[in-house]
């Protein structure tokens, strides 16, 4: 770990500020993820803006019926919160699914959503990874990738987002409030939040330098059941092979967001539509254009059958 | 002491201590914090320092510079030891002849190249970082073991065992197998990693470490820093597991030593979890060619079995085949072990080495037989029971109960209502299945010491180099001496793990607990015996008991005998040739298992488990039982879970950690029965005992493997059984 200065913000525009003032600055929120890219020197920020006081832990109603959820909301909080678990449960088990009690009560919601790939290679810093050092190649690629993306995966990168908060968040269509330096604010879907690797896997985000996730709304609940089936080889404390964020209706139609699969939550709403018609039929349209390796082929099977399990689930 | 024939009737048979399911008697220490671990030892000397250690970055070459300019300049560094300046510490024990530190040559990933001293641990780091490394990477090193002459059965390596004519009884078979089965590189992963503070007093070093050997350990350290072995102490009270990666010194130790000799302060070096993997040792991956021939009634006449595994050095590799040669019937046996030279991280020894790989393949390829024979697989396994050793049919087993394992085990598990139709038990969503494996792995004993010093408050203080790795060491070895003396549990304080104790058996091979309690019991005779010489008695006409010596009508409470002054007996156990020449001393065990298999995705649940254990004296339930419940953890784990990735082109485990490297959690681990069957093995020890720790990993996987092939009909020969290898070929949904 670099030697950092450290300093604790008051307001949220005032953290963005405070990034913005110094190269090489990052936000620490719970710092599950941060903290040990630190010790890795995969992150070397050379200052710190701690956000954890910034009033933004809470969870309101919002305006329209949805709900308004803080960026530095715990994990747990998020989880157990009454209307998440009734009007947003794919979103609670998604939480539930995740990491480890421990973590879950210091990790945040905007903390999880700009977590980093697990990919080995970008953790190893002797070995080539276009992530961590641009241009330097990828090592996973014709390396060991059975944990790794099988579609919007690039030829410079094929690191998942492992984030399962995520996924659910997709699927339910939640959307990002930002704020920066000069305390202009913005929303985006969380859909345009992270960007496909390309040739700049480095980039993963569209936030703009300084930007600050000051929460994370989402719609009012649209009903139906809510699924999210996550399959690892262990049953807790693993990262998704493929993970499956569901919201199914009682006439068929719905929702399916992955996991494990992509560089961020993949969802194609187009394909939705072919959900009534089953498993095979949405899977092959959700993963059209998928480049799987040797290693992780199997997750288009796998996601497929995840599906079919949650589908077969629906109908019970 | 020596034993050199069977035990007769003896004081242990009374059972009243021994035998008995007392708590661990260090647990309180444990739960509450209050035994520390060779890191946290910051009481034992003052002015500690901390060393951060870097391994090679590419795993063969050569290092063409170290630049330390950055590093020295970095705040609180005190000094850099690099391994240009070192002639290369390697061979430093005959089993593990690795190189540990020292010259100029990179022959795997993560070997230690560099170890950096600051005042501060997260300086050590930062400073260990700004180190400049070039090398020369050497590109022709073999990685991948399936490309080995090895693997292929292309090489002409003299066979371990041939007994009559393998290849025209299996060629005459009425069934035949012949199949190859693989499993992983296996990791150690205990909890506690290699860890140890090093102080040197002028010529002598003093290491609080983490290890299993002691008196191994101490002759390694006096070789690798060429001082007197009495120059050498360890310390080693509590070892945060082990599973034979402790066995030796490590690289910890050895930069430990020389960066303390450097920069004139203690230092304490820790592997950080990533070097576990690279720089220690590992089960060696292995591949398996199994051929086994039956007459038509299930008869086994012929087994065949070719191993492959990697081996960085002579001592390296995992001998699938030690289980193959005496585990069951069969006139005709060809059974060779050929470790291939690789380039990898040297494989050792990992709990049950040889039984563990060997039997993971083994007992599915006697699955795959009742299969074919259209047996039942615990008959086929009762039919080819042996009482003699297959290869020299003169040595009879010493005491072998295999059968009754198998027996008992199905009784309890309810084996007869499993269904023999693979694909055919539902329980909504998930697959059922059930499976059974035998376990078999042999009870060495070493030469164990130990000193008891009675003092006059009429306790008992037993010292002993031995080690408890988790194991319940403390404990067993406790009641051997409250039953000898006559003393209850609470009457007893022990210290072990300290080289300037006598030297005992240590931890390993299962052997620790069988050899350690006998040098205890060969430690409290000779006290008995000074206690009848006080008492001008001999020592046969006393009677121990309730903390009082007896004789007739007299009876002396066992402090006042000293007359204020201690009375200590010290001796060892040592073992004749009539245990290892005359019988063959095994343990053996049976495993049943239930699975479930989610139908659509895969998914394997262990539903339940049960182990049957014929082992001897069980020396304490409780911690036997502990013993056997972790080992089956650990089998589930590698059933179904656990490989270290080899990256072929890098040369180097690539989930080099605890988020990459699976291990089961609570949840993977349902409930889990064991039955200990009552034996005693009169030729084992005095006390009857053998050793359980590694036997009840032995066939836990194949039996998890079985049960998965029962649930689901897809036969996995290449461990682990993860999901993405059933998926192709589960029964319609």
């Amino acid at each position: 770990m670099r030697a950092f200065s450290y300093e604790r913000a008051t307001s949220p525009q005032g953290a963005a500020r405070a990034l913005a003032a110094t190269e090489g600055a990052k936000f620490i929120a719970g710092g599950t993820n941060l903290l040990d890219l630190m010790k890795l020197e995969i992150e070397t920020p050379t200052h710190l803006v701690d956000v954890n006081d910034l009033g933004l832990d809470t969870i309101e109603d919002s305006a329209d019926g949805g709900l308004r959820i803080g960026a530095m909301v715990r994990n747990t909080d998020l989880a157990a919160h009454a209307r998440v678990r009734r009007d947003y449960a794919v979103l609670t088990r998604a939480l539930v699914a995740g990491a480890s009690g421990q973590l879950r009560n210091k990790a945040t919601t905007a903390g999880n959503l700009l977590q980093r790939t697990r990919c080995p290679y970008f953790y190893d810093t002797n070995m080539p990874c276009n992530k961590r050092a641009p241009g330097s190649g990828c090592a996973a690629i014709d390396g060991y990738s059975r944990q790794l993306g099988i579609i919007g995966t690039s030829e410079a990168c094929i690191a998942t987002h492992p984030s399962d908060m995520a996924v659910a968040m997709r699927a339910l269509d939640a959307s990002v409030e930002t704020v920066n330096a000069d305390g202009d604010t913005r929303t985006m879907p969380l859909a345009d939040l992270h960007r496909l690797p390309g040739d700049t896997p480095e980039n993963e985000t569209t936030l703009e330098p300084g930007e600050m996730i000051t929460a994370v709304t989402l719609p009012p609940a649209i009903g139906g059941r809510h699924f999210y089936h996550k399959v690892r080889d262990r049953s807790s404390y693993a990262f998704a092979l493929v993970s499956v964020a569901a919201v199914v209706q009682a006439d068929g139609t719905g929702r399916v967001a992955l996991g494990g699969v992509a560089p961020k939550p993949w969802r194609r709403e187009e394909a939705e539509a072919a959900l009534p018609d089953g498993a095979a039929a949405a899977m092959a349209a959700i993963l059209d254009g998928a480049t799987p390796t040797d290693d992780n082929a199997f997750k288009v099977t796998l996601a497929e059958r995840t599906l079919t399990a949650v589908l077969a689930q629906a109908q019970e | 002491m020596k034993f050199d024939s069977p035990a007769g009737e003896n004081l242990f048979d009374r059972a009243t201590v021994i035998g008995q399911p007392i708590h661990r008697i260090d647990g309180p220490l444990k739960v509450t914090g209050h035994a520390p671990y060779a890191y946290e030892r910051h009481a034992v000397v003052e002015g500690q320092v901390y060393g951060y250690p870097v391994g090679a970055g590419i795993a063969k070459g050569r290092i063409l510079a170290i630049d330390t300019t950055a590093a020295e300049a970095a705040p609180g560094v005190l000094g850099i030891v690099t391994t240009l300046e070192h002639d290369p510490i390697e061979g430093v024990f005959d089993y593990d002849p690795v190189r540990h530190f020292g010259g100029d040559e990179v022959l795997h990933y993560h070997q230690a190249i560099a170890v950096v001293v600051a005042e501060t641990f997260e300086q050590a780091r930062a400073a260990a970082n700004r180190l400049g490394i070039e090398y020369e990477r050497d590109d022709s090193a073999a990685f991948d073991l399936a490309a080995t002459p090895e693997a292929a059965g292309e090489t002409d390596t003299a066979p371990a065992q041939t007994v009559g004519d393998f290849e025209s009884a299996f060629a005459s078979a009425a069934v035949t197998l012949d199949e190859t089965y693989t499993t992983p590189a296996e990791s150690h992963a205990m909890m506690e990693p290699h860890a140890t503070i090093a102080a040197w007093d002028g010529d002598s070093v003093t290491l609080w470490t983490s290890n299993q050997m002691i008196a191994w350990g101490r002759g390694s350290i006096a070789k690798a820093f060429d001082v007197p072995a009495e120059n050498v102490r360890l310390d080693s009270p509590y070892i945060g597991g082990g599973f034979g990666v402790k066995l030796f010194v490590r690289s910890d130790a050895i930069m430990a030593g020389l960066a303390a000799r450097k920069v004139g302060r203690p230092v304490k070096v820790a592997l950080p979890r990533p070097m576990i993997a690279n720089n220690t040792t590992h089960r060696g991956e292995t591949i398996q060619r199994i051929r086994i021939g039956a007459d038509a009634d299930g008869r086994i006449t012929a087994i065949g079995h070719h191993n492959a595994t990697n081996a960085l050095t002579t001592a390296g590799g995992e001998n699938s085949t030690l289980p193959t040669v005496a585990f069951y019937a069969a006139a005709n046996r060809l059974v060779v072990n050929d470790p291939a030279r690789m380039d990898l991280p040297n494989s050792n020894a990992m709990r049950a080495p040889g039984e563990t790989a060997g039997l993971m393949a083994f007992e599915v390829a006697m699955d795959e037989m009742a299969e074919k024979l259209g047996m039942d697989p615990v008959e086929l396994r009762i039919l080819n029971d042996t009482q003699v050793d297959p290869g020299n049919p003169d040595i009879p087993f010493s005491d072998r109960h295999y059968v009754e394992c198998l027996n008992r085990g199905a009784e309890a598990f309810g084996w007869s209502s499993r269904n023999s139709a693979p694909g055919a038990t539902r329980d909504g969503v998930w697959l059922i299945g059930h499976g059974v494996a035998g376990a078999y792995r042999p009870a060495p004993v070493l030469a164990s010491g130990a000193r008891v010093v009675l003092t006059p408050d009429g306790r008992l203080r037993i010292e002993s180099d031995m080690t408890d790795i988790g194991t319940g060491s403390y404990t067993v070895m406790a009641q051997t001496a409250a039953e000898v003396m006559g003393l209850s549990v609470a009457d007893v304080s022990i210290g072990l793990g300290d080289s300037d104790f006598p030297v005992s058996a240590g931890s390993g091979g299962q052997w620790g607990a069988a050899s350690a309690t006998a040098g205890v019991y060969a430690a409290c005779v000779a006290l008995r015996q000074a206690i009848a010489e006080r008492l001008d008695m001999a020592e046969g006409d006393l009677t121990f008991e309730n903390g009082m010596v007896r004789t007739g009508n007299t009876s002396v409470p066992l402090g006042e005998v000293g007359g204020g002054t201690d009375l200590v007996g010290e001796d060892a156990i040592e073992f004749g040739a009539f245990r290892s020449q005359e019988v063959l001393v095994a343990t053996f065990g049976a495993h049943f298992v239930e699975v479930g298999v989610h139908a659509h995705t895969g998914e394997i649940r262990v539903r339940r488990m049960l182990a049957v254990c014929d082992a001897g004296r069980i020396l304490n339930p409780m911690t036997a039982r502990s013993q056997v419940i972790g080992a089956m953890t650990m089998g589930v784990g590698a059933a179904i879970m656990e490989e270290m990735a080899v990256d072929h082109r890098y040369g180097f485990f690539v989930n080099h950690d605890l988020a990459g490297y699976e291990v089961p959690v609570h949840f993977d681990i349902p409930s889990q029965d064991v039955i200990f069957l009552e034996t005693a093995d009169a030729y084992s020890t005095p006390l009857k005992a053998k050793g359980v720790g590694e036997l009840g990993l032995c066939g836990v996987s194949a039996a998890v493997a079985n049960a998965i092939t029962n649930a689901t009909g897809v036969r996995v020969r290449n461990y682990p059984v993860t999901l993405d290898k059933l998926l192709s070929g589960l029964p319609a949904a």
